[in-house]
Order: structure tokens, then C-alpha cells, then sequence
């Protein structure tokens, strides 16, 4: 209380700031190449299937307007959503097994965010030139030279990102029609706005956004440190070395702005790139190669050797992880393979509890709506049992052409006597003619009234 | 229109929403800056100040400024879409966007989509339209949809509700009756006779009677005694009780009972009368969906002619 308070300097500093541009430069490398191979690959995928048929169809097709998902042989039905929760979920175990074995190493890359930029960048620097090029034309006045070159960037841009719109959208709509409106200009208003959506989408995120989806946007980047143990493969900068000549190269390369030297930071994809351009300034300096690499926390603690840290690939969190994986993955392939093309609702009506009719027999009154969600048409039987003497009163033949459902009334009758009044449970089966496998039974009830 | 009993409430709700469009503003703006004390370097420290569990200390890396303007945008949405749209107290909206104007659109659009292919059934008469399979299906889920509930999912109906796939029919069978009935619904109405017959007996008696016309067991005797007093149901059902469908006097002459053909039903039908409804479906499923279902259900009974 005595001593007078020391004065104390403060400043108000924003909580916001505008985003530093980064203009990563060209790497060559092991980890570049594996990084194209991944875009060939997934590009390759995405482009090109729309356009692969199939039985007379479109091989992958998810036709929303009449709720059928074709997936090569395979047709789904909105009933069939616990699939794609299933694919979903095997994603997710997918990914906390290779985080936790190698880092992000799906961030680095086969992530569209990732990969998109590094299209994007690529254009950028066939038109812009390289990063000092681009540097030096973002601190351009606005000449003719710049803006014929932005507008050059901005239209190729453009244009890939229309183009992967289209493809988008031609998961959902039939892409050759799709192609035929969109090159007479004849799209529909929806089929328009969501190519030019996922194409702004494209556009914006590759063009503008960038590592900025990574740091502020992306669920799976905050959360994959949760798998990251001291045995995760991580990219990292060997303090114990002290090669480093401060060329600044592997900053110069990173595509999120960060200086790798610092250690393991939240913005790093796990790309490589900083390997990459290390190595090759090592191999000219002559120094031995991996002073940036791809190590363990443990690893580098410990100068182990790789058969080290192979040796602690098989610890409880991988084994765990990877059992969940196979076992998920073998239930839901099991489950798919297993599953009968054939569904059944039963819906009892509920306006009359039952009625007598002739000769005392008891009649009930149910919905049967069968869905047959095969590609191709079959005759299907309906039986029913549970009580003595029940069957069908009417025609008990159902024909349904492929990938078509339909509501059969049926009633159900049995002779009197056979139950006494309240409720029975009764089984209905319905059955194909020319195909035992396709078989489905659903539990209803019948009731006799008093 | 205001289901408010006064414009305090008004006042009260549109007052809390801009307070709190403006707070939200506020703390924006206020949360935007920060104090942090300089540090030995003349620079400001990079923390927040914040610091706990010992030496736990918040940085405050900055968020991008395109991600506060975001924040301000969503402000400017609020602003616009209560100008636009009702949700300021009982403002209407410049707009004048309506959910009820919202679900007489989609129905509009859904008459646009489907009107010409019940204009091509309307085009035809019932009969034709009963051989055309598209039809019968779209007449069976419409009735799964409408009439079931009532008639069964069978048709075949239910106490009270008239069994549709037999030949007997109230209104009479015809195509275009069957198209008015559903259009206009119907209205049955037996006045209760108790009082006009006479005694309980008097109503036994004719009870008797009735069943004695479709062959169902009676006693001879009462029988006898029942015929003479039935002069007061025929000026409905006829002398011979074989109904008018002009008045909807059902047939009695024939097994069909729509309430039960007991002798106790009977006598309650008699004594008590009955009233029963069924609603007109002309003004909400439009007439070519009646159309169409009139075809599906004639061809119930039809069966031959239809196919």
C-alpha cells in the first residue's frame, strides 16, 4: 500500500486483423510428387465417374427428386440412410487411424481443400509467375500488365471452378443431359444455382480462402490432436542438429505461413512441403538430408532410429483405432452384401378393430406397402400365419416392376374359433416366385373382436 | 392480423428484439478491442493478460477481419429480414409473406405440375378412365389417402361407413352418381319412427317385419302384426322397402345392413333414427382427382366392364 503503484504502459490492439497473404513457393520433391499423385488420382475420380454408365444408366447417380441412390449395382432407398451413417462412420475411424499413425497426413494430401489449392496455385503461377513474381505484382500499381494478368488468373480460375460445379452437380442430376442444357444454356433455375454455388464454393475456398479454411473453419483440424500421441508421425525441425543455414526456404513453401523451426504449430497440414525444400538446400550444401522430416516426438527426444519407431506402431491406440476400422468395415460390407433388395411395411387399419363375414369367418384389414428396390420386376407371394386357419381373401400375387413400391390392401381372414377375442400376433411373408433369396417377414397384429 | 388483446405486447416483444439486435452490436464492438499492457520491448504483449492455473496466459492472435465482418453482416441480415419479413412485435413485413400464402402457393405450383394429367382424365368418361392402369393406380392411392380411413383400406367399409366393391348402393351406382357423391357428400337421414309406430311392441313388430323381407328368421306372428304399420316407412323405402336412391333410402330387401341386420339393431335404427354424414370432397380435391376416384371406386364393382 506504501509503494507507489509502478506505472503500467497499456495499449487497446485489435482483436481482428487483416489476412496476411501468403504466396507459397514451387517445391519439388518425394512428398510434392506423392501430393500430385493424390490430385491425378482423386481429380481423375471425381471428374470422371459422372460419365461412367452402367446397365443403360449413369453408374453413380443420386437422383434426389425420386429419392433412388445408384451406386454402380447397387440401388439405395432413403431407407437404406444407416449405409451411408455406416460409410461415415468408417471414415471417421479411418482417419483417427492414419492420424494417429502418421499426423494429417489427409489434411497434406487428398483433402479437396488441399487439393483444390494446389490447382489454384498452380494456375496462379503458370499466369502470375513465381512467388517473388507474385509478390512483386501485388505491390504493382494497377497497370495493364497486372490487370491482364489477374483477369487471366480470376477467368481460368473461373473456369475450373464452374467446371467442378457442373461435375457436382452431375452426382444429382444426369450429367449428359446436364451437359447438353448446360451447353445450350437451357439449365433449369436449381440445376444454375447450385453449379454456380458449388462453383463459387470452389472458387472462393481455392481462390481466396485457402489455409484460412484449415485454421478457422475445418471441425477435423481442431480435433485430430486429439489423436496425436508422442508416437504420431509429425513434421518436424531437428533442433539437436544445428545444420540449419537460415534460408528461410522452408517457409518460403509452406501454404499456411508457418515457420516449421518453431515446432509442431496448430496451422500445420502436414503437407511436407518444408521436407521437400530442406532436402534439396541439405543435398547442396552437403549435409545429410532430414533435418526437417517426418519423426516422432519420442523419435526426436531420443535420436531413435526408424526400426524404432516402427517398433511403437503397435501400440493400444493404433491397435484400438484399427480394430474399430476392420470390424466396422467388415460389418457394413457384410450387412450390404447381405442385404435383400425387398422391403416391407405393414399398416393395420386402424378405422375397424375386425368383422365378421361369411360363415362367421373373422376378417381383418391391413396396408401392405412393398417396396421392391431391385433394378428389375418381380412376381412376389404374400402369406401370412400365426393362427390356425389364416389366410389372404383376395389375390395374394403382387407383381412390382423394378425399383417401384406399391400400397396392397389384403385382408386376412381365419375361421371362427380358432382365436378367441383380443389381440393376436400374426407374421406376413412376402415372397418373390422367381428368386428364394428375395423373402421378407414383418410381425401385425389381428384382432378378434368380442 | 394482431392476437394480441393490446399493442402493449406489441411494443413490449419489438422493443426486446431491437435492444437486443443493438446488444449484440455492442458487445461486438466492444469485444473487437482489447487493453494489454506494453511490454520491455515497447511492443504490446501478446497476451491477453488473462492468466490462470499459475501460468496459463491467453494469447490474443487476432481473428481474420473478413470473419468480423461476417458477424456484422448477420446484423445487417437481421435488420433487413425484419424490415422484410413479419417478426418485429406484429409488423407485417414489407413483404406481406404469409405461411398460408406460402402453403396456397405450393398448392398452386402442385395444380400447375398436375393439372394437365387430371385435365386428360377429365377429358374422358368414368368408364374409360377405370380401363387406363395409371389411373386405377393414382385412384388407389388417392383413396388410400382419403377414404380409407372410413371405407377401410379394402373398400369394403365398415358399421356406418357403406361397403364401396359390393353392387348395392344407396345414392344408386352410376358413374356420375358415385363422381357427385364424392363431390358433394352426402347427407343420410332416417327420422326416428318410435313414436310415429306406436308401443316397443308395435316396433318389434315392424323390426320383424324387415328382417322377414331379406329371409333373416322372424316370428311369423309379429311378422303379421309388424306388416300393416310398415305404411309408415314406405313413403321412404318404397311399399316393396326395395329404397329410393333418390332419397337415399336403402334397400331393405336385401342382406346388406349398413348398421347390422340384429333384430336389436334394428329396433334401435327404427326407434332412434339415424344421421349420418359424408363430408363433400369437391371443393378440396378439385374435380379432376374426383374424377379419377370416382373411376376407381366404380370399378370396384365393376370389375368386368373396367378391365
Amino acid at each position: 500500500m506504501n509503494a507507489p503503484e509502478p506505472m503500467v504502459k497499456e495499449a487497446v490492439v485489435k482483436m481482428y486483423a487483416r489476412r496476411e497473404d501468403i504466396h507459397p513457393r514451387e517445391v519439388k520433391g518425394r512428398y510434392a510428387t506423392w501430393r500430385w499423385v493424390c490430385v491425378w488420382l482423386t481429380q481423375a475420380l471425381f471428374y470422371g465417374l459422372p460419365w461412367l454408365n452402367m446397365h443403360g444408366r449413369q453408374a453413380v447417380l443420386f437422383d434426389l427428386g425420386s429419392r433412388k441412390f445408384h451406386l454402380f449395382g447397387l440401388v439405395l432407398w432413403p431407407q437404406d440412410f444407416i449405409y451411408l451413417a455406416g460409410l461415415l462412420i468408417i471414415c471417421a475411424y479411418g482417419l483417427f487411424l492414419v492420424t494417429t499413425v502418421a499426423g494429417r497426413v489427409w489434411c497434406g494430401y487428398a483433402c479437396p481443400q488441399t487439393v483444390y489449392t494446389e490447382i489454384f496455385l498452380w494456375i496462379e503461377r503458370r499466369i502470375e509467375g513465381n512467388r517473388s513474381a507474385r509478390i512483386r505484382l501485388d505491390r504493382q500499381p494497377w497497370t495493364m500488365e497486372k490487370t491482364a494478368k489477374r483477369g487471366a488468373k480470376h477467368l481460368a480460375w473461373g473456369l475450373v471452378a464452374l467446371w467442378t460445379g457442373f461435375t457436382f452437380v452431375g452426382y444429382f442430376t444426369p450429367v449428359r443431359q446436364l451437359a447438353h442444357e448446360a451447353l445450350g444454356f437451357s439449365l433449369g433455375p436449381w440445376e444454375a444455382f447450385w453449379v454456380l454455388f458449388y462453383g463459387f464454393a470452389t472458387y472462393g475456398n481455392a481462390g481466396w480462402m485457402r489455409e484460412q479454411v484449415c485454421k478457422y473453419m475445418c471441425p477435423y483440424a481442431r480435433f485430430q490432436s486429439a489423436m496425436f500421441d508422442r508416437d504420431t508421425l509429425i513434421v518436424s525441425y531437428d533442433t539437436a542438429r544445428g545444420d540449419c543455414i537460415d534460408c528461410s526456404m522452408c517457409v518460403q513453401v509452406c501454404p499456411t505461413g508457418i515457420d516449421i523451426r518453431k515446432g509442431l504449430q496448430y496451422e500445420c497440414i502436414g503437407c511436407a512441403a518444408c521436407i521437400d525444400a530442406c532436402d534439396s538446400v541439405m543435398d547442396k550444401v552437403g549435409k545429410p538430408r532430414g533435418l526437417i522430416r517426418y519423426a516422432t516426438e519420442n523419435a526426436l527426444t531420443g535420436r531413435w532410429s526408424s526400426a524404432q519407431i516402427k517398433r511403437r506402431l503397435l501400440r493400444p491406440r493404433v491397435i484400438g483405432y484399427g480394430l474399430a476400422f476392420f470390424a466396422i468395415a467388415a460389418t457394413f460390407s457384410g450387412a450390404l452384401a447381405l442385404r435383400t433388395p425387398l422391403k416391407l411395411d405393414v399398416i393395420r387399419d386402424r378405422g375397424a378393430m375386425g368383422r365378421e363375414v361369411e360363415d362367421g369367418m373373422i376378417e381383418n384389414v391391413y396396408r401392405l406397402q412393398i417396396m421392391n428396390t431391385a433394378e428389375r420386376e418381380h412376381l412376389y407371394r404374400i402369406e401370412v400365419d400365426g393362427i390356425p386357419s389364416a389366410g389372404i381373401a383376395d389375390e395374394d400375387l403382387v407383381e412390382l416392376a423394378g425399383a417401384s413400391t406399391r400400397a396392397v390392401p389384403v385382408r386376412v381372414r381365419i375361421q371362427p374359433g380358432k382365436a378367441g377375442s383380443g389381440s393376436h400376433p400374426i407374421r406376413f411373408t412376402v415372397s418373390a416366385l422367381d428368386d428364394a433369396s428375395l423373402r421378407v417377414t414383418e410381425k401385425a397384429v389381428f384382432i378378434v373382436p368380442k | 392480423m394482431s392476437d394480441f388483446t393490446s399493442g402493449f405486447w406489441n411494443w413490449y416483444v419489438a422493443l426486446i428484439t431491437v435492444l437486443s439486435i443493438f446488444g449484440c452490436g455492442l458487445l461486438l464492438w466492444s469485444q473487437s478491442k482489447h487493453k494489454v499492457r506494453i511490454g520491455q520491448d515497447g511492443q504490446p504483449e501478446k497476451t491477453t493478460g488473462h492468466v490462470w492455473d499459475e501460468d496459463l496466459t491467453e494469447l490474443n492472435t487476432p481473428m481474420p477481419r473478413w470473419w468480423m465482418g461476417l458477424f456484422y453482416l448477420t446484423i445487417v441480415f437481421g435488420i433487413g429480414y425484419l424490415i422484410l419479413y413479419p417478426g418485429l412485435g406484429s409488423y407485417a413485413g414489407r413483404l406481406g409473406w404469409q405461411s398460408s400464402g406460402a402453403y396456397r402457393l405450393e398448392v398452386k405450383q402442385a395444380s400447375l405440375d398436375y393439372g394437365p394429367l387430371f385435365d386428360k382424365y377429365l377429358a374422358q368418361d368414368i368408364p374409360a378412365v377405370a380401363r387406363d392402369p395409371q389411373a386405377h393406380e393414382i385412384g388407389q392411392r388417392l383413396f388410400l389417402n382419403y377414404c380409407a380411413q372410413c371405407h377401410g383400406s379394402d373398400a369394403r367399409g365398415n358399421k356406418g361407413y357403406p361397403n364401396l366393391t359390393d353392387k348395392d348402393w344407396l345414392y344408386g351406382g352410376e358413374p356420375s352418381v358415385i363422381k357427385e357423391t364424392i363431390m358433394k357428400g352426402r347427407h343420410g337421414q332416417m327420422p326416428a319412427m318410435g313414436a310415429a309406430l306406436g308401443s316397443d311392441k308395435d316396433i318389434e313388430n315392424v323390426a320383424h317385419y324387415v328382417r322377414s323381407l331379406s329371409g333373416l328368421t322372424a316370428d311369423p306372428v309379429k311378422v303379421a302384426f309388424g306388416k300393416p304399420k310398415f305404411g309408415a316407412c314406405a313413403a321412404c323405402h318404397g311399399a316393396d322397402a326395395h329404397g329410393n336412391p333418390a332419397l337415399g333410402a336403402p334397400n331393405l330387401a336385401d342382406k346388406v345392413w349398413l348398421y347390422g341386420g340384429s333384430a336389436e339393431t334394428v329396433m334401435e335404427t327404427i326407434r332412434k333414427g339415424r344421421d349420418n354424414t359424408m363430408p363433400a370432397w369437391g371443393e378440396f380435391l378439385g374435380e379432376g382427382k374426383a374424377h379419377v376416384l370416382a373411376a376407381y371406386v366404380w370399378s370396384l364393382s365393376n370389375e368386368g366392364e373396367a378391365k
